[in-house]
């Protein structure tokens, strides 16, 4: 898996690429909780994660939660068809806020 | 009792970095059955799930322990029996969490429930050890 993080507008964008599973779900964690954590809004870029699992999306829903602490905006962007299916699965498709561009995301903020 | 023919037995550590090459493993073992590309998907989520529980829950995060995944094809399924050496498990205490409430964690056995037409786990008469049968039709 890797991870990049770049700015768009008013987010900052945490991409996420490969297979999230327990050995690299840690690092996106970091990441994801490092930039909430400074008070940025956040989405998570999945439009190249080909595979994830459980650990995965429970960094997706701790940061889900902490934004909600921090009253910042956070959400998914280019859900990835394998990303999306897992989201499906765990019934978390209709929580998170998911759109299909960074522009999309800031259309609705 | 006949399992099936097996298609593959794979042996490797309770570590995390095993998940990678056992997932490619389990790819390409189930190619030829028949499966959709979103089914074989989910099926290698379901025992990428069940390695996790084992690596996290029955050896408790300890990375000395093995796990032994074997496939066997059937003429109307295909079995996944997972086994491994720590204490036994608590099988009454397996249980998918409710999923109304938002929390990260607990999901594995959902996802698991959610693939799988059968799943059952069985303690070794011995007391050393788990095993863990995964079956899916094939549809």
């Amino acid at each position: 898996m890797e991870c990049t993080v770049r700015t768009e507008g008013p987010y900052t964008i945490v991409a996420l690429s490969g297979e999230v599973d327990l050995y690299y779900s840690p690092k996106a964690r970091e990441n994801i909780l490092l930039h909430l954590n400074k008070k940025c809004n956040v989405l998570v870029d999945l439009s190249a994660v080909s595979y994830i699992d459980s650990s995965g999306v429970a960094s997706l829903v701790e940061g889900f939660q902490l934004a909600r602490s921090n009253k910042a905006d956070f959400g998914l962007v280019g859900v990835s068809h394998a990303a999306m299916q897992v989201l499906q699965l765990a019934r978390l498709d209709k929580v998170f806020p998911i759109y299909s561009t960074v522009a999309e995301a800031t259309a609705n903020k | 009792m006949d399992n099936g023919n097996p298609i593959l037995e794979l042996r490797f550590r309770s570590r995390a970095d095993q998940l990678k090459d056992m997932r490619c493993a389990v790819r390409k073992a189930i190619e030829p059955l028949g499966f959709s590309a979103d089914d074989a998907q989910c099926i290698v989520l379901a025992v990428n799930e069940a390695c996790m529980n084992i690596m996290q829950h029955a050896y408790g995060n300890c990375q000395e322990g093995d796990i032994i995944l074997e496939i066997f094809d059937q003429p109307q399924a295909v079995l996944f029996r997972l086994t491994d050496f720590a204490a036994p498990i608590k099988i009454c205490n397996i249980k998918s969490r409710d999923l109304e409430d938002i929390r990260p964690g607990g999901l594995g056995v959902h996802l698991i429930q959610q693939v799988m037409d059968d799943v059952e786990y069985q303690n070794d008469p011995e007391g050393i050890g788990n095993t863990l049968l995964l079956r899916r039709r094939k549809r």
